[in-house]
């Protein structure tokens, strides 16, 4: 039995976001964390956190899984915002101790560098958060099958990452299994050194390499049976068909692209102003 | 005294994720020593998630509520642990896929080393293991666990349990995959395992023909909670209760059942096939001695063929504990009866055609 065990970062849930082809999806968060290195303004950051919050509402996912996968970043922000803050030297100084100068311009690169850290984060992993693996591998061989003019094996590098994706849970309940079944007897896998943690290994090493190959040999045998590589276009079952949901998302992103592009290059006053005009005397 | 008593258990995987699944719903089970237990419940009600909590490979999630005590031990205590893992022996689902030393006997000693006996003990236990799971020491001890029959391998996994001596023997579904013939023998020796070294057997089967002949006490889960306990007997005349939880019955009541629906109405207790051959012939018998017909009772000493207790059988039984529905017979039941066991496993195999025929 195919048990559902939750791995990589896939949040099941029933959306319109979930339900997006994996191509566009795909595409889009290019697009997005491109968008991001080009927002310069406050403002800009609000719009893009605007846009976050209204795909993680429409995707139906909680804030907290979004923010799980910024945690795992946490220590790389904190530790880029302590050099960023004391190594910015140009400005007006706020605060001066010995050696140590923060400035204004220092503090404002610091927070941006982290907004757009954080919202580099929250948008790949809202991709993870809301495809399957199998989905994924699917949308990055279409989008690679241009390559196969150049004479890369599309076709087989993609199925060699099907196959891995749907036996990582495979592989992931036999270790289980194995370990319960060595542990029953005795096993001990996390005391000693580590010369005796690798020893103790081994009994449970052996057997998943071993069911592994048989595995293998299995899924190849069956494959082979039913005429792999017997012709040399294969056909899909399921033919993603771009829908209007999909054209509406792609709409929603590349407008935010763009209103990011025009307020970089052509209308930076209205950020300043903008920016002046919330925080005040802040800035 | 209790070999298991569990309080309150629940079990709940993935918890805190849209994939959380309660596998066990408040679990209320004591084991006493001795017994032969069958755990029964259809796929996904929660026995591996059970059985597991009896050597603590799973731990309680909620220990101020639950408590599981194995033998004395709490299996949450982890000064105990390892003791109470050399005391319950447990053979998981395909354990031959546990194997991994390149000879069998290193295999089989794999338990007892880790156990710290001397080496002396550790020899004579293998050896005895081997042997108990019918296994030639001198054949196998220097072969490769890989290079063996699945039967065999299985047999050899199961040394490596047994070779603990464990007081309690658990085993998941240990006759899946095997061919009718390592069946039979499979179950035979887990019997004489009961005899010779582990007292208390917990066994998980989806074979109610197995759970009929061998238990003493049947425990059904369903959606992880407890839904039946008691004789098999008792269980499985349950008819109601065995279709709601999704199990099926042992092939001489689903005979009764048919047979009742062509107007011969049986007892529901009857749960082993020679319990239901005897059945059969007592009513036999007595038509044919209402009719005077002295050729239908020699038939029917034809059938009985060289069985010459078969006859006797039917003479001691209280003929209406099998035949009538409301008869007590508890004394008379036919279980206390050693004999009636033994054709219970010799006829295996006929029950097996036997329900196949029924079925159409
Ligand atoms: N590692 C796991 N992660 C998540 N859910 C699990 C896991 N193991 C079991 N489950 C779920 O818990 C429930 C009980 O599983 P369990 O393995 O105890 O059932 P079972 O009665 O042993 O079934 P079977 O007869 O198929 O072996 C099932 O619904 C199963 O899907
Ligand atoms: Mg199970």
């Amino acid at each position: 039995m195919f048990k559902d065990v939750a791995f990589g970062q896939y949040y099941p849930a029933n959306s319109a976001v979930h339900k997006l082809d994996s191509r566009i999806k795909l595409i889009l968060t290019l697009v997005y964390i491109i968008g991001i290195f080009f927002v310069k303004s406050y403002f800009g950051f609000m719009l893009t956190a605007a846009l976050l919050i209204i795909i993680i509402i429409a995707a139906k996912l909680p804030m907290a899984s979004v923010l799980r996968s910024v945690r795992g970043i946490l220590l790389l922000v904190v530790l880029t915002s302590i050099i960023n803050l004391f190594m910015i030297k140009d400005g007006d100084v706020l605060v001066q101790w010995k050696i140590f100068v923060i400035t204004k311009n220092g503090v404002h690169t610091t927070i941006k560098m982290v907004l757009r850290l954080v919202l580099l984060i929250s948008g790949a992993s809202l991709l993870a958060l809301t495809t399957t693996p199998v989905e994924l591998a699917d949308g990055l061989e279409s989008l690679m099958r241009p390559l196969s003019l150049i004479k890369v094996p599309v076709r087989d590098i993609a199925m060699i990452m099907s196959i891995a994706l749907r036996f990582i849970p495979t592989l992931f309940d036999e270790t289980n299994k194995i370990v319960s079944a060595q542990k029953a007897r005795g096993a001990s896998l996390d005391t000693g050194n580590i010369f005796a943690r690798i020893k103790a290994l081994i009994p449970v090493l052996i057997p998943l390499f071993v069911s592994s190959f048989r595995r293998a040999d299995e899924l190849a045998f069956a494959m082979d049976a039913r005429c792999y590589n017997a012709t040399d276009k294969r056909t899909k079952m399921k033919k993603p068909k771009i829908k209007f949901s999909d054209v509406l998302a792609a709409f929603v992103v590349l407008s935010f692209f763009t209103v990011i592009l025009l307020e970089r290059y052509y209308f930076p006053s209205v950020g300043i102003n903008i920016d002046a005009m919330i925080f005040g005397g802040l800035l | 005294m209790q070999a298991v008593e569990i309080k309150n258990l629940s079990f709940v995987y993935s918890k805190g994720t849209p994939n959380e699944k309660l596998a066990l719903d408040n679990i209320n089970l004591s084991i006493e020593e001795g017994s032969f237990v069958a755990l029964i419940g259809a796929t996904g009600s929660g026995k591996s998630t059970l059985i597991q909590h009896l050597n603590g490979l799973i731990k309680p999630q909620d220990k101020k509520q639950s408590s599981v005590i194995v033998g004395g031990k709490n299996a949450a205590d982890k000064k105990t642990l390892k003791t109470l893992r050399f005391e319950v022996g447990m053979v998981f689902q395909y354990p031959e896929y546990q194997l991994f030393a390149d000879t069998v006997e290193k295999d089989v000693a794999f338990g007892p080393k880790n156990m710290k006996l001397p080496a002396d003990e550790v020899s004579r236990r293998v050896k005895r293991a081997l042997e108990t799971v019918g296994l030639d020491y001198n054949e196998f001890a220097e072969r490769s666990p890989f290079d063996l029959s699945g039967g065999e391998k299985r047999r050899v996994a199961i040394a490596g349990v047994i070779a603990m001596e464990p007081k309690i023997l658990v085993l998941d579904e240990p006759v899946a995959g095997l061919d009718p013939a390592g069946r039979a023998e499979l179950l035979a020796l887990i019997k004489t395992l009961q005899k010779e070294v582990s007292p208390t057997v917990i066994l998980v089967s989806h074979n109610m023909d197995d759970v009929a002949a061998l238990a003493d006490r049947v425990v059904a889960l369903k959606d992880g909670r407890i839904v039946a306990d008691g004789a098999p007997r008792d269980v499985f005349s349950h008819r109601g209760l065995i279709m709601d939880i999704g199990l099926d019955l042992p092939t001489a009541a689903r005979i009764v059942d048919k047979l009742e629906k062509k107007g011969i109405t049986l007892s529901k207790r009857i749960i082993t096939m020679a319990e239901l051959k005897d059945a059969l012939l007592s009513i036999f018998k007595k038509r044919a001695k209402k009719r005077g017909n002295n050729m239908g009772y020699a038939q029917i000493n034809a059938v009985t063929d060289g069985d010459k207790n078969a006859d006797k059988n039917v003479e001691e039984r209280d003929e209406a504990s099998l035949v009538d529905e409301k008869a007590k017979g508890d004394e008379s039941s036919p279980v206390s009866d050693e004999k009636a066991e033994g054709d219970g496993a010799k006829d295996e195999n006929d029950s097996g055609s036997a329900g196949g025929g029924e079925d159409v």
